[in-house]
């Protein structure tokens, strides 16, 4: 039992160097990291959220909405189609659009009149004249997704602009989206940007309505959105779009007249419907509504031919910025709700790892007393082993790139009244054996013999717990017990292991006549 | 070098059967009173689970202004809103309940409270749960407990005999019930951290547990002709050092973690502190002593030999 072969000496040597070759980039601060020589890992533990600050977001896609967006269209161009055919009743009832031909023998002239409607949906004509467009599952399915994906790109595009580092977005489960960013200075901001679908439309403004009070059905109206964001005037715009924000290439913030604007450029398609547009209106006004809210109303004083031009609206400079980085990146497919935020500011972050290693170091302190004391010799052997768990415990969370949490610290901490736990079963179990007067190797032999089954049994127990805390965990929580679970593995390592060698050194070198312990 | 203490003395013979009937209904109590708790009382339910917002500010004062702030805050019309000085004087923890109108109407409020105080605080955390998300938590929290429950009772099971088994997960309901109810109790907020106190105590009792079994089921193999009480008694005793040193050195590094670890650490660390309590006092006096209800000479003896036949001097 107390025998090790070169073999197996070797091999729980190589072990504990390469715990400690990963986990030493720890030790250091970033700016040394750079500087080390490049045969030592440059990996340290990465800190979640809630240790470095960032903020956490998880948003959902709205695609009820989608789907109702894109019906609402299929029914408008239903009705463009159908113009020269009879038919009573389209709407968008639930999930489709559907309406009744009135003439049953035009049944194939409305199939040829929607085929390009219906692009990438379902088109039912019954023979009693009944017809619905739909999405297939397949299809909705696809929408969904393409929409999801879509976000993701725009949202990364949007927060690459801001020149945050290192953000993360990720899909979760069918039509969810996690975001996060390490060290946001202003989250609002952040959740800002994200969260606008930022649908850029210019139209025309309804003279008419305005002026009359009364307005055709093809008019609404919208609100005009002032420096407080709070609601003011309203005016009516006519609903046919212009242009839309889609032929953007460029918005930039910049300056007129020392007030912070947006300066835009078109596309070539772009461009010429704005210049036949504004031609055709000069004198009148037009409206640049983002998200059904009018921006500006400006009047159009001569054709806007060239292709590019300025929103000029209550803008301070950031929101002008901000303004530009959502033209730039695009409109989302559909709107964006936050499910969950969990924001921690670098400040308490930095205060939670201070207060984590503070509680470690005095934990440490207290059972390495305590071990010391109860066990003598053998408690030093055991705190040890205690310290390299540790050392085991970084350098493998480091290795596999896991996130330290602050919960994960209190992993740590637990681990360590645990680890000891291995080492006070066998001595108490070798001060047993001693009774029943065995020698000291003897007495050690079955110490460890006798344990071992026991420290197994209560560390498998200990695990399965800890694995559905895993399972089922979410962010931080998952943190805790990736730590507990590498905490279990590698403490009966050093625990039973490598005390194990050192007894066994101890041994030959002093042969004692009885064991002080 | 010196001699080392000993914790426990040799040849400790403390009687922990006799006792047995009083733990036994002082347990019952406790399990059934968590449930009366739970039920009546209820639990104050943190952010995770019924929603809602957390902030944590920090007043740019030495000394927050709380009424001042309560008196803003008021204004808002966002329900029954709490405040609480958090760690330090200047530090306060905002709860503003789940909202109506659901995930935006969570985030409205959280933009409504930032206007209000405006920028005199600084925003330590900031963290928002709407009405979906906790009723997912809550459901995984549920799903985490029952699977963990039969994870470990399927171990055990598979390792020792199904008594042990059936001892064991209600030991661990024992402690785990009673830590819920230990929340009721004393009105600590009970989030998702607080779950996963629960169940590294759960993982904590059970190899408590399963400590004792082991030297219980080694002794039923050595001692073929002890009374059963006498046998488990003399199996709690063998292992007390080892119960002491253990509970005593994780409740010590615990401890460190409810003093030294931080405002945000404090709910765990308490939840866990009488968790290792608990957990020692069931091993010792629930646990253990059940075992005698439940015919085991059967085990420990050579299969098919019925108990009496085994008797005979060792």
């Amino acid at each position: 039992m107390l025998q090790f072969s070169k073999f197996k000496i070797t091999l729980i040597l190589a072990v504990l160097l390469l715990g400690l070759y990963t986990a030493l980039p720890n030790v250091f601060s970033a700016g040394h990291i750079a500087n080390l020589p490049s045969w030592l890992p440059a990996r340290t533990v990465s800190l979640g959220l809630d240790l470095q600050g960032g903020s956490h977001l998880l948003y959902e896609v709205d695609t009820a909405a989608l789907v109702k967006g894109k019906l609402e269209v299929v029914e408008d161009a239903t009705r463009l189609a159908l113009r020269k055919l009879g038919y009573t009743d389209l709407s968008v009832k639930g999930d489709r659009v559907t309406f009744k031909l009135r003439d049953i023998s035009a049944l194939e002239a409305a199939r040829t009149a929607l085929k390009d409607v219906a692009v990438g949906m379902q088109l039912d004509i019954a023979d009693d004249g009944n017809v619905s467009i739909y999405f297939s599952d397949a299809e909705l399915a696809a929408l969904k997704k393409a929409a999801v994906e879509q976000s993701i790109e725009i949202i990364s595009k949007r927060i690459d602009a801001t020149g945050t580092k290192e953000p993360t977005i990720i899909r979760q489960g069918e039509d969810r989206i996690v975001v996060q960013v390490p060290g946001v200075g202003d989250p609002q901001r952040l959740k800002n940007l994200i969260g606008e679908t930022a649908k850029m439309e210019f139209k025309m403004v309804d003279e008419v309505a305005e002026s009359t009070g009364t307005a055709p059905p093809t008019s609404v109206q919208l609100p005009v959105v002032d420096k407080d964001g709070a609601p003011g005037q309203k005016l009516w715009i006519r609903k046919p779009v212009m242009v839309s924000g889609e032929n953007l290439t460029d918005a930039q913030q910049g300056f007129e007249g020392g007030m912070p604007v947006v300066q835009f450029k078109f596309d070539g398609i772009g461009a010429r419907k704005f210049g036949d547009a504004t031609k055709a209106n000069v004198g009148k006004r037009f409206a640049i509504v983002l998200d059904d809210k009018i921006i500006s109303a400006p009047v159009i004083r001569d054709a806007i031919l060239g292709g590019s031009g300025i929103i000029s609206g209550n803008f301070t400079t950031e929101s002008a910025r901000d303004l530009a980085i959502l033209l730039r990146a695009g409109a989302l497919p559909a709107p964006l709700t936050v499910l969950e935020e969990r924001t921690v500011g670098a400040d308490l972050g930095a205060d939670s790892i201070e207060a984590g290693k503070r509680a470690c170091l005095i934990a440490i302190a207290f059972i390495a007393v305590a071990m010391v004391v109860l066990y003598g010799l053998f408690g030093v052997f055991a705190n040890v082993a205690m310290v390299l768990n540790g050392v085991l415990m970084l350098g493998f969370l480091s290795a596999i790139g896991a996130t330290l949490t602050f919960p994960g610290i209190a992993g740590m901490v637990l681990t360590l009244g645990m680890a000891v736990d291995a080492n006070v079963l066998i001595l108490e179990r070798v001060r047993e054996e001693m009774r029943n007067g065995r020698s000291p190797v003897n007495a050690m032999e079955a110490g460890y013999r006798e344990a071992q089954a026991t420290i197994f049994d209560a560390n498998v127990t200990h695990g399965i717990s800890t694995m559905f805390l895993f399972a089922f965990g979410s962010g931080p929580i998952k943190g805790f017990a990736i730590t507990l679970l590498i905490g279990i593995v590698s403490s009966v390592f050093t625990a039973v292991v490598v005390t194990r060698l050192m007894t066994s050194i101890w041994l030959r070198q002093a042969r004692p006549k009885a064991l002080p312990l | 070098m010196f001699k080392p203490i000993h914790l426990v003395p040799s040849g400790t013979r403390i009687n922990f059967m006799r006792p047995h009937k009083i733990a036994f209904i002082i347990s019952v109590i406790m399990v059934l009173g968590s449930f009366a708790l739970v039920f009546t009382k209820g639990l104050n339910f943190g952010i995770d689970f019924a929603g809602g917002v957390i902030m944590e500010v920090k007043s740019s004062t030495p000394v927050a202004d709380l009424a001042g702030m309560r008196s803003q805050l008021d204004n808002l019309e966002l329900g029954e809103i709490s405040l609480q000085e958090f760690g330090a004087p200047d530090i306060v923890l905002i709860r503003i309940p789940q909202q109506d109108g659901g995930e935006t109407g969570t985030q409205a409020a959280v933009a409504k409270v930032k206007d209000t105080l405006g920028s005199d605080w600084q925003y330590r955390r900031t963290e928002s749960v709407g009405p979906k998300v906790g009723d997912e938590l809550k459901s995984s929290a549920v799903w985490a407990s029952i699977f963990a429950m039969l994870g470990i009772m399927a171990y055990i099971w598979f390792r020792y005999e199904w008594q042990f088994g059936v001892n064991a997960v209600m030991a661990l309901f024992h402690d785990c019930v009673t830590t819920v109810g230990f929340f009721a109790l004393t009105g600590l907020e009970f989030n998702l951290t607080t779950v996963a106190a629960v169940l590294t105590i759960a993982g904590y009792s059970v190899n408590d547990t399963v400590v004792i079994y082991d030297r219980i089921r080694y002794d039923l193999r050595r001692y073929k002709t002890l009374p059963l009480a006498q046998l488990i008694n003399q199996a709690l005793n063998e292992t007390l050092a080892r119960t002491t040193v253990t509970s005593g050195l994780t409740l010590l590094s615990v401890v460190a973690l409810a003093v030294w670890g931080g405002e945000a650490m404090r709910g765990f660390s308490i939840a866990m502190i009488w968790g290792i309590l608990i957990g020692t006092y069931s091993t010792i006096c629930v646990a253990s002593p059940m075992l005698l209800y439940m015919n085991l000479r059967n085990i420990g003896s050579d299969k098919g030999k019925p108990a009496e036949a085994t008797v005979q001097k060792a």
